[in-house]
C-alpha cells in the first residue's frame, strides 16, 4: 500500500478542539488540494463528542478519526504515540502535520523515530514541490536570523509540527460532506508507566501568552517590579496578556512563564506591543512574526525598531502612562456606542 | 544513581552575525559554546547526584573541537564525557542525531535519567530529547521545570521496578503538570529549574587533567544506514533570509510637545487596524 493523504492532528481540551485545530485544516486543506488527496483529522481524547469533531468536517476535513477513552483523558506521550503509530501504520498517510505546541513538540518526534519519519519542527509555511510532489517545510532557525526549507525526499510519512497562529483558523462552512470513523482504544496500545498525579493552574492568571490576540511585553527599561503595571495596564485596557524579556524575568519583575523569545516561549499575537525592549535577536526570534508590531524605545538605534510596524522613540515612563489614558478613553467610547 | 546528559555544542548566537549577501552566519571568530539551554540540564543533574551520590556523564556529538565542551560541563561537576566524533556521523538530522546518540547511551548502560536541554540555540527543534526516549523505549517527560522528588530503593538487590521513581512538574501552556514515572527515564528541562553554576577552578583542573573518551561507529554498535546525512530523513533544500526589517514608521516623541502628537497617531494606527 503506497502513501496518501494529509493528515492533522486535532488537539482538544476538555472536550473542545482548540483553535489551533483549525488552523492545521487551514494548511492541511491547501497541501491536500494541491496533491488531490484526501484530508483526514486525528482526535485522541476521552471527551470529544462527534458533535464537536464534526466541526472539522464543516471546516475543510474528508476524514475524522475520533479516538475516544478515558484512559486517554491526559496526554501521556506514550499512548498517544503507541495510538498514532498504529493508526499510521495502518493507513498509511503522506503528511501528518501537528501543532508545535507543548504536546505537538513531545508527541511528534517521539512517533516520527518510530516510523522512520522526517519531522521538522515549528514550521511557518508548507507547501508542495511541483516536480516531486514533496512537501515542502519552512522555519526559522538560528534565533530567526535564516528561514530553511527542508524536505523529506525519501521517506514517509512526512512530519511537521507547525507554529500555532502562523495561519489563520479553517472557517466552518454548513453542508460539507465528511466521514467520522470512532476508533476503539485497544488496552494493548496502553503504556501504565507515567502517571499524571496533579495539575494546577499557575498562581496568576495570564500567563497562556501563546494563546493570546494581544501580547504587552516589557523588558528591562522599565526598570523595576512595580512598573509592570502600567504594562498590566494596557494589557488590560486591549484585552490582552503580559509578556516579558528574559532580562526583566532574570530580575525578578515577572515569572518565567511570561518569558518571550528563543528560552522562552514564541508568541504569534495580532498585536505584540514591546515596551523598553531593546530587541536582542533571542527576543525576536519569539514575536517577530507578530502580525503587528508596536515598539517603544528612547534609544533610536534600538534593534526593535527594526520590526516595528509602528514605533515611537521617546521615555516610556512619560509616554506609557498617556497612551494608557487614551486607551481607556477608547474603551468608553466603546461602551457608549454598544 | 547514573545520569547523563547530552550536550551539544553551539556557535555563540547572542551577536550573531549575518553574511548579508549570501545569508549565511559569519562563523569566524564566532566562539563555541555548550548549548545555553543544556546547562540547565548539567546542573540540574549535578544537583540529583550531590543529594543522591552517583555520577553525572556528559555526551556530545560534533567535530574533535566538541571536546571543549565536554571539558567544560566537566569544570563545572561532571564526572566524566564522552566525545562522539567521526565523518559517519556528519550532517545528521534529528533523527539520525537522536539513533546515535541513544546508541551511545545504551552502550553506556545502567543509568538512571538522561537530562536533555529543551532545544539546541542553532537549531531550535526540541526533537533530539524525545527522539532519544523514544529509540530507548524510555519514560519521557518534557518541558520540565522541577524536581519534586526522586524516589531510589536502598537495596538494590530487590528492587521492583517502581520503587525507583521521579516526580516532577511540567511547564505547560495553561499550567503546571506533575507526572510521576519510574526510572530509567528521560527528561527535557526549562530554564525555570534552576540556576546553572559556573565552572570552579577546581573543576577546571579537572578537567584539564580528565582524557575525554572519543568514541565512533567503531566503538559502539550502530547500523551504518542509520548515521550522519545518509540516515537522515530529512534534507534542506533552501536557506532564506528573512527580511530584517518592516520598514515601520518611526516617530520621533523624545521631545515633550511632539508626545501628544505621537500617542495620537498610534491609536490611529491601532484604531486603522483594528486591534482596538
Ligand atoms: C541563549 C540565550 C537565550 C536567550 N533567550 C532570551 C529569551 O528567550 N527572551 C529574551 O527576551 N531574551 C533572551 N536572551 C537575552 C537577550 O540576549 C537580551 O539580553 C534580552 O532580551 C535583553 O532584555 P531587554 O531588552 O529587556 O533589556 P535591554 O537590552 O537592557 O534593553 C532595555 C531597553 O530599554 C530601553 N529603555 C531604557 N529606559 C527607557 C525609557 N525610560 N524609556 C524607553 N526606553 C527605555 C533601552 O533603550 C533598551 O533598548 C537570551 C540570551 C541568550 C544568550
Ligand atoms: N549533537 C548533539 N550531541 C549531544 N546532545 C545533543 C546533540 N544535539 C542535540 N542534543 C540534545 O538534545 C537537545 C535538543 O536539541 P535539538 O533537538 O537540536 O533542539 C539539546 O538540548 C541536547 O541536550
Amino acid at each position: 500500500m503506497s502513501y496518501s493523504g494529509v493528515w492533522t492532528l486535532a488537539e482538544a481540551k476538555d472536550g473542545k478542539l482548540k483553535r489551533v485545530a483549525f488552523e492545521l485544516l487551514t494548511r492541511g486543506r491547501k497541501l491536500a488540494d494541491k496533491l488531490d488527496e484526501e484530508l483526514a483529522s486525528l482526535i485522541i481524547s476521552n471527551d470529544v463528542s462527534e458533535e464537536e469533531a464534526e466541526r472539522l468536517i464543516a471546516a475543510g476535513a474528508d476524514k475524522v478519526y475520533l479516538v475516544n477513552d478515558k484512559k486517554l483523558g491526559n496526554f501521556i506521550v506514550e499512548n498517544y504515540s503507541n495510538v498514532m503509530v498504529d493508526l499510521i501504520e495502518k493507513h498509511k498517510p503522506e503528511i501528518i502535520l501537528g501543532a508545535a505546541t507543548t504536546l505537538g513538540r513531545t508527541l511528534l518526534p517521539h512517533v516520527a523515530i518510530r516510523v522512520e519519519a522526517g519531522l521538522t519542527a515549528d514550521c511557518t509555511e508548507l507547501d508542495i514541490e511541483e516536480e516531486t510532489g514533496n512537501l515542502l517545510q519552512t522555519r526559522p532557525a538560528i534565533g530567526g536570523n535564516i528561514l530553511a526549507t527542508i524536505h523529506t525526499p525519501k521517506h514517509r510519512p512526512q512530519m511537521a509540527t507547525v507554529r500555532p497562529k502562523s495561519t489563520a483558523p479553517a472557517e466552518e462552512v454548513g453542508g460539507r460532506e465528511g466521514e467520522i470513523i470512532n476508533i476503539d482504544f485497544d488496552s494493548e496500545l496502553y503504556d501504565g508507566r507515567v502517571e499524571r498525579v496533579g495539575f494546577r493552574t499557575s498562581e496568576e492568571e495570564d500567563v497562556n501568552i501563546v494563546d493570546a490576540d494581544v501580547v504587552v511585553a516589557g523588558g528591562k527599561g522599565l526598570k523595576k517590579a512595580e512598573n509592570f503595571a502600567m504594562i498590566k495596564e494596557m494589557a488590560q485596557y486591549l484585552d490582552g496578556v503580559v509578556g516579558a524579556s528574559r532580562d526583566a524575568v532574570e530580575m525578578d519583575w515577572i515569572t518565567y512563564p511570561h518569558q518571550v523569545g528563543l528560552s522562552g516561549k514564541t508568541v504569534t499575537p495580532k498585536l505584540y506591543i514591546a515596551i523598553g525592549v531593546s530587541g536582542a535577536i533571542q527576543h525576536l526570534a519569539g514575536m517577530k512574526t507578530s502580525d503587528n508590531i508596536v515598539a517603544i524605545n528612547e534609544d533610536p538605534d534600538a534593534d526593535i525598531f527594526k520590526v516595528a510596524d509602528i514605533g515611537l522613540i521617546g521615555n516610556l515612563f512619560e509616554l506609557v502612562p498617556m497612551i494608557n489614558e487614551r486607551l481607556a478613553q477608547e474603551k468608553e467610547v466603546e461602551k457608549v456606542e454598544v | 544513581m547514573k545520569i547523563i546528559t547530552p550536550i551539544k555544542q553551539v556557535p555563540e548566537t547572542s551577536n550573531v552575525k549575518m553574511d548579508e549577501e549570501t545569508g549565511t552566519m559569519v562563523r569566524d571568530g564566532v566562539e563555541s559554546i555548550i548549548n545555553p539551554l543544556d546547562l540547565y540540564a548539567i546542573e540540574a543533574a549535578i544537583e540529583l547526584k550531590e543529594e543522591h551520590g552517583g555520577e553525572v556523564i556528559a555526551v556530545t556529538m560534533g567535530p574533535p573541537s566538541a571536546e571543549k565542551a565536554i571539558k567544560e560541563a566537566i569544570a563545572m561537576g561532571c564526572d566524566d564525557g564522552i566525545l562522539l566524533s567521526g565523518r559517519e556521523f556528519a550532517g545528521a538530522d534529528t533523527w539520525a542525531t537522536a539513533y546515535t546518540l541513544s546508541r551511545c547511551i545504551d552502550d553506556i548502560g545502567d543509568y538512571d535519567l538522561i537530562f536533555c536541554g529543551l532545544q539546541a540555540t542553532d537549531g531550535d527543534t526540541a526533537q533530539v530529547g524525545p527522539g532519544i526516549a523514544s529509540f530507548l523505549d524510555l519514560p519521557l517527560a518534557t518541558y520540565v521545570s522541577s524536581i519534586e522528588d526522586v524516589h531510589i530503593a536502598d537495596d538494590t538487590t530487590y528492587t521492583e521496578p517502581d520503587e525507583n521513581y521521579i516526580e516532577l512538574e511540567r511547564l505547560l501552556e495553561e499550567g503546571y503538570e506533575k507526572l510521576r514515572m519510574p526510572l530509567p527515564a528521560l527528561i527535557t528541562v526549562v530554564k525555570e529549574i534552576n540556576f546553572p553554576r559556573l565552572p570552579t577552578l577546581s573543576g577546571k583542573r579537572k578537567a584539564r587533567d580528565k582524557d575525554v573518551t572519543p568514541k565512533n561507529s567503531e566503538h559502539i554498535e550502530m547500523k551504518e544506514e542509520y548515521l550522519g546525512l545518509q540516515g537522515s530523513p530529512t534534507r534542506v533544500v533552501n536557506i532564506d533570509r528573512p527580511k530584517v526589517t518592516r520598514g515601520g514608521k518611526m516617530i520621533d516623541a523624545r521631545d515633550e510637545s511632539k508626545q501628544e502628537e505621537a500617542v495620537e497617531e498610534l491609536i490611529n494606527y491601532l484604531n486603522a487596524n483594528e486591534l482596538l
